[in-house]
């Protein structure tokens, strides 16, 4: 009884015999699935975990012998003008980065989506223009022109710089956060008679806080990281930054790498990243998302 | 953007705004609004001015004139373009950088976007999943270029004994021999360093995909691929745009991983553009040629995202 056209009588067991097929396929590409994503998961971490592992295990890090020990961190932290200092120079230029990326991109934002001016598209393009330019066009005229200044190598010169390359991501996050908002939230504010100032900070900035996180956490993550701008712009031992110590460590001892040490620095300079990302991850990549679903 | 642009950007001053006599009404509220935006957008402006504009022109200038390590630059025209052109190391790090972006672009976006697709539906695991993946793109690129390094180490690395184990190879492998291997062995370095940055990139433009598209594909019977050809490619187009922009851009930039991973080795085989740039101007002091050759760069890269922005543009338009 299978040929006639599906009857009201014939099809219950022939779709629950689908459905279940459906179910069993369903389930393995769902095991099949799960186990890709394990699998890719580990090789992702598997470099840096391995790092970590690496670096407190062996001769060279538990005093010759065979076992787990803290030497390769000790050898770091001699190193040149020492890890405290390098991290506080990370950390100097970093803040400064985000102090600056925030203020401008914050006032700039609001500007561009509430306030019709003269030069506002144009500022806007310009400041995106900076991702057209390579950074080395840039890097050395800023050179010469930060020594004009008297800000050649010194953190704020540094930071400044840091900020600038920053400008195009934040403005267009922060823009965009503000275009979000509903009008009437700040046009009742300026009725009731708050100053611009007055309703940013009251009424608008409450509301922008995840651009705003998102787009600190992005000024900080690339100032800490940054490699070039600092290999440039920083000609003391003392002012160098961790990941400019670090190639200075790699690069400056001919034949006799200190592996060990190497990877040490690899963890102290990857631990804050990773950690402030876990911490704010949720605003992360809601506030990422948010911004690039306009571009 | 071309250094004439520098006069340009300073937005006009408030008092152009103010006298400028108004014909409608309403004209006050609007000068006050500009006088506004315009403060509000001081620091900002003043940034850009300063540490962006200037340079670029600055960058121009230094191109045309004799950079002597003692005295007064020199006008010399083109000069410093013909020594730039005509530098076999400049070439043929023009002729590596653009096989590495070629090379570097096309695994990189087509992983990133399968990874994306893999995690693009919320689940069991697929938050930890995406954290995973997207891990190594908060470790800075120097950072993990010296990772990298150690890890592709004979003295120190696991790779060499790990092929060993798994009946590969003698327990060293030299990652860095052959200006194959150097490239490949970057390109890993940097698959496993951005694929989680794109992914989220893609991401972004995945999930701004309305489901009723894929269920009514789904209701005409579209199976998984042409889903994926007719519906999510096509729709995914700015963002798969954004992030080929980037991509692109971002290669064509190499510096950190060449000079840490493989020090341009071996033979010169891996040096990029910016790294000449950056021993001309830093090692052989001469940083007019320098400029020369970033401006070459420059103006490459701004025509080079123009033709690619405009091509996917009017691609999208004519679906």
């Amino acid at each position: 009884m299978s040929l006639p056209p599906a009857s009201a009588a014939a099809t219950p067991p022939a779709s629950r015999r689908a459905g279940r097929r459906r179910r069993i396929l369903v389930r393995i590409t769902a095991t099949g699935r799960h186990t890709t994503l394990l699998a890719l998961a580990v090789l992702f971490l598997a470099p840096l975990l391995w790092t970590a592992w690496a670096s407190v295990r062996g001769p060279r890090a538990a005093g010759g012998a065979e076992g787990v020990g803290l030497d390769n961190y000790r050898r770091l932290a001699e190193y040149g003008a020492g890890l405290p200092q390098y991290t506080a120079n990370s950390l100097v230029v970093s803040l400064l980065t985000v102090a600056g990326t925030l203020t401008a991109a914050t006032l700039g934002g609001y500007a561009a989506a509430r306030f019709r001016f003269p030069g506002r598209d144009l500022l806007f393009l310009v400041t995106l223009g900076i991702l057209m330019v390579p950074y080395p066009t840039l890097l050395v005229p800023l050179y010469v022109l930060l020594g004009r200044l008297g800000l050649e190598n010194s953190h704020l010169g540094l930071a400044l710089v840091l900020t600038m390359f920053q400008l195009p991501f934040a403005l267009f996050m922060m823009r965009n956060a503000f275009d979000g908002v509903p009008r009437d939230l700040d046009e009742a504010a300026l009725i009731d008679g708050c100053g611009p100032v007055r309703t940013l900070v009251r009424v608008l900035i409450p509301v922008v806080v995840p651009a705003m996180v998102t787009v600190g956490l992005f000024a900080f993550l690339a100032s800490w990281n940054e490699f070039i701008a600092p290999l440039m712009l920083l000609s003391d031992d003392s002012l160098l930054t961790l990941p400019t110590a670090l190639a200075a460590m790699r690069s400056s001892s001919h034949g006799a790498i200190d592996f060990g040490a190497l990877q040490a620095g690899v963890i102290v300079s990857a631990v804050p990243c990773t950690a402030l990302f876990l911490l704010l991850q949720r605003h992360y990549v809601r506030g990422f998302t948010s911004g690039a679903l306009k571009g | 953007m071309p250094p004439t642009a520098s006069p340009a950007l300073f937005p006009a001053p408030p008092e152009t705004a103010r006298s400028r006599p108004s014909p409608r009404p309403g004209a006050g509220r609007r000068a006050r609004e500009a006088r506004t935006g315009i403060v509000l957008s001081l620091p900002l402006a003043a940034v850009v001015a300063v540490l962006f504009v200037v340079p670029v022109g600055l960058a121009g200038w230094m191109s045309l004139h004799d950079w002597p390590l003692l005295g007064a630059p020199a006008f010399s025209g083109g000069r410093n373009y013909a020594l730039a052109v005509q530098d076999r190391l400049f070439v043929e790090a023009v002729v590596f950088t653009l096989k590495y972006t070629a090379v570097t672009t096309v695994v990189l976006l087509t992983l990133s976007l399968g990874l994306a697709l893999l995690v693009q539906r919320p689940g069991r695991g697929v938050g930890l999943a995406r954290t995973a993946f997207f891990q190594p793109a908060v470790v800075g690129l120097a950072v993990a270029s010296l990772l990298w390094y150690v890890i592709f180490s004979d003295e120190a690395g696991p790779l060499g004994p790990l092929l060993a184990a798994l009946g590969i190879g003698d327990g060293t492998v030299d990652w860095f021999g052959t200006p194959g291997a150097a490239l490949w062995s970057t390109v890993l370095m940097i698959t496993w360093r951005f694929a989680g940055f794109y992914m989220l990139v893609l991401l972004t433009g995945l999930q701004a995909i309305p489901d009723d598209v894929y269920e009514a594909a789904r209701v005409d019977g579209a199976g998984w691929w042409r889903t994926l050809r007719h519906v999510t490619l096509p729709l995914l187009r700015p963002t798969l745009a954004l992030a080929l922009t980037l991509c692109v851009t971002g290669s064509l930039l190499a510096f950190e991983q060449f000079v840490l991973l493989t020090s341009g080795g071996p033979d010169n085989s891996t040096v990029t553009v910016v790294m000449t740039v950056y021993r001309q101007a830093f090692t052989l002091l001469d940083v007019g040629v320098a400029a020369a050759m970033s401006v070459l760069v420059a103006l490459v890269l701004v025509v080079g995202n123009v033709v690619q922005l405009s091509i996917l543009r009017e691609r999208g338009d004519r679906r």
